[in-house]
């Protein structure tokens, strides 16, 4: 009877490595000549969906031989991954600080490029019963309702903005992020640019100290909590707001123009002189029809390619530099669909620039990477089969 | 002619010799990975919690009532502190006399399919996930809360006592009150469990001689049952406490994540998990981050405190053990 058993153990496992091997053996057979490449990223939850679909598009691009596996762990995580190279790139809605920079350079004797990829837009989401949308909002209101001065609804500067709009006395509800995100990073940027007091008390940042008001957890958080609580305000993107059909209102932006938060909005407030390094929180922008309270979100990779552990040879190399520019230029007809803003075109000059940068070895092969897309640029990727053999 | 006890051929020698120590090997294998494992969640949560324990002392962290992220980076667990010694010894408060009152009902007084399908059904509270009990908190239960509880009593404090409104806070739903409850629900089928599986413990006997002395039912759950029975009963307590304090997910979506003191009654609150999962996604700035590994540690402790707790009153109060009389 034991032997019996023992027998038939020894079968199973002598078949489970024999399928192991023709499996094994079956795969390679398959592959293609050039080898299937992940990039791996990781960052912000805020532009997921916009990445996703960007690495589903980008496959189908190049035959399925590039597939780019983005993980969002939240900025955070993002910036630390992108610190201790586990990732090829990183994607944020904060800038790297000088700090980072600082350890970069040392690690890598490189610089850290940040280089926008989309754009953020956070509108003000309210539940105010027999309101609808469209009620508009300037810097002091904002800034009073936050801080906790403004306590009704009725009250008359709200009141002197919205003459056609008839506010029954109701205490407001404040409803702000308890977790830390991208989306307080720029309610916060834009308060503190507005005020000097929000500036000096709370600060900007992914979490910040809050004076006053009830922490929702993610977008869908203070999104329940204001649909759930009449006289509620709090904050929301945009395509999360048009998506789950909830009011939202204008802000009067630094010009002194109405604007409606709309994507064409968001990418004009981007359209504005840029530093070359794209560090800059645009929230109150200068730009006359931009909406005011938006901001980059930013892909970082390293000017040294080579000294970034997670990027194993030259091609992938090429292949991260690939997407990159792929994302920044076509990548971008996918914005609108899914709810985002594009790139101005002040943006995508500088990310150009930046990227021309990017070497591996020294050798400047992002420069290579831009003349390949403008030559080739009626052909597409998918006949860049023969680009490869070139700079090969 | 006997045919069960036909021998079987006898094992080689080496089998009872290597089965026995490979069996014992393993054995302790096991039990020592267990307790090793648990020596370097606490070692890993003091690395990396140092940081934070050197920038502002373990009792300045402790005491520190500023919790600031933004501007002023300085970091303090006290109203998380707070926040979780409230709603958890509340719950344990508010859940413990229903809790026996079930168990004993369960045991004493239901007819055996009735009691067999309450336990189930309390059982089954145990079982749902405590994401699915926060997502019905915030949809159901906290605007249910609202209209019935909160917004009655915030508009009669309005008319006839307005100093009480900074003590009773914003009544939007989402608060401590609303959190407590929820906690005092989801910890229920743990004492329940524990207090029935005790009360069916006690001795026939003892039950046998008060019902000769002349006790009514109820005299005599009140005179042989429970006193024999409350090492169980409070060792379902303290696990249910322990189990309150580390609740995360539906506590995290009901209360309403206020990180500053002071807490009012019905306004929104903060405990130390629900804190810990909030920011440590983003936490970039690595001093923020160890001030957060800093509260798991304060948590860690503080369980640790607690089972222990448990053990020595467990120990002390049941009947034949420890030194009471």
């Amino acid at each position: 009877m034991r032997k019996k058993n023992s027998l038939c153990a020894l079968g199973v496992v002598i078949s489970i490595v024999i399928s192991f091997a023709l499996s094994a053996c079956v795969r390679k057979g398959s592959e293609s000549s050039e080898e299937k490449l992940n990039i791996i990223g990781a960052g912000a939850s805020f532009p997921a969906p916009l990445i996703t679909a960007m690495a589903d598009e980008y496959r189908t691009l190049t035959d399925k031989r590039i597939t780019v596996n983005y993980q969002s762990i939240g900025s955070g995580g993002g910036i630390r991954q992108f610190v201790e190279q586990t990732i090829m790139f990183g994607m944020s809605e904060a800038f790297l600080d000088d700090e980072v920079l600082a350890l970069i350079e040392e690690s890598t004797g490189g610089r850290a490029f940040n280089m926008p990829v989309t754009l953020a837009d956070v509108v003000p989401t309210y539940n105010i019963p027999g309101v609808g949308k469209g009620v508009v909002f300037n810097s002091e209101v904002l800034t009073n309702l936050f801080l906790g001065k403004i306590t009704n609804w009725d009250d008359p500067a709200i009141a002197e903005l919205n003459p056609g709009i008839n506010f029954r006395s109701m205490p407001v509800t404040i409803v702000h992020r308890s977790d830390g995100s991208g989306t307080t990073n720029i309610w916060t940027s834009y308060l503190s640019s507005v005020s000097q007091e929000w500036k000096t008390t709370v600060g900007s940042g992914t979490s910040v100290k809050w004076p006053l008001g009830v922490g929702g957890s993610g977008n869908e958080g203070v999104a329940g909590a204001v649909m759930n609580s009449p006289g509620a305000i709090g904050y929301n993107s945009l395509s999360y707001a048009i998506l789950n059909d909830m009011p939202y209102g204008s802000v009067i932006n630094s010009s002194g123009n109405i604007i409606e938060p709309s994507f064409e909005a968001t990418t004009e407030a981007a359209n504005i002189e840029l530093p070359a390094d794209t560090r800059v929180l645009f929230t109150n922008t200068p730009a006359a029809y931009g909406y005011p309270i938006a901001g980059f979100t930013w892909i970082m990779v390293h000017e040294n390619l080579d000294k970034n552990n997670a990027i194993k040879s030259r091609s992938e190399a090429i292949e991260v530099v690939r997407f990159l520019v792929w994302a920044i230029t076509q990548g971008q007809e996918l914005s609108e669909l899914l709810g985002y803003a594009r790139l101005p075109q002040t943006a995508v000059e500088k990310n150009i620039a930046m990227i021309a940068e990017i070497k591996w070895e020294g050798e400047k092969i992002g420069q290579q990477v831009l003349d390949e897309f403008q030559l080739g640029r009626d052909n597409e990727i998918a006949n860049g089969d023969t680009a490869v053999a070139s700079v090969e | 002619m006997d045919i069960k006890h036909i021998p079987k051929k006898p094992l080689p020698a080496i089998y009872s010799w290597l089965g026995d120590r490979i069996f014992l090997t393993v054995i302790i294998v096991l039990g020592l990975s267990i307790i090793l494992m648990t020596a370097g969640l606490a070692l890993v949560t003091i690395v990396d919690g140092w940081e934070a324990i050197k920038e502002f002392g373990f009792i300045g962290f402790i005491t520190g009532k500023v919790w600031d992220p933004g501007v002023n980076r300085t970091f303090g667990a006290l109203p998380f502190l707070f926040g979780t010694a409230v709603t958890s010894v509340g719950s344990l408060a508010l859940a413990f006399l229903p809790a026996v009152a079930i168990a004993v009902f369960i045991s004493e007084y239901a007819a055996p399919w009735l009691g067999k399908m309450i336990d189930n059904m309390v059982n089954l509270i145990a079982a749902v996930p405590s994401v699915v009990i926060g997502i019905w908190g915030i949809f159901v239960f906290a605007p249910w809360m609202r209209e019935t509880v909160y917004l009655p009593i915030y508009n009669w404090a309005i008319e006839n006592n307005p100093s009480l409104l900074p003590i009773l806070g914003n009544p939007i739903g989402y608060g401590m009150v609303s959190a407590t409850i929820i906690l005092a629900l989801m910890i229920i089928p743990f004492i329940t469990a524990l207090t029935k599986d005790a009360i069916d413990q006690v001795p026939v006997e003892q039950r046998e001689a008060a019902y000769a002395l002349g006790a009514t039912h109820w005299e005599v759950i009140r005179m042989a049952v429970i006193p024999y029975a409350r090492g169980g009963i409070l060792a379902g307590s303290i696990l249910a406490f322990g189990r309150a304090i580390g609740e995360t997910m539906a506590v995290a979506m009901l209360i309403g994540n206020k990180n500053t003191l002071p807490f009012s009654i019905f306004g929104p609150a903060a405990t130390m998990p629900s804190v810990i999962i909030n920011e440590f996604r983003e936490a970039v700035n690595s001093l923020h981050l160890s001030s957060l590994m800093a509260i798991g540690l304060v948590l860690f402790i503080i369980s640790l405190l607690v089972n222990l707790l448990a053990a020595y009153i467990t120990k002390k109060l049941a009947i034949g053990g420890g030194k009471t009389a």
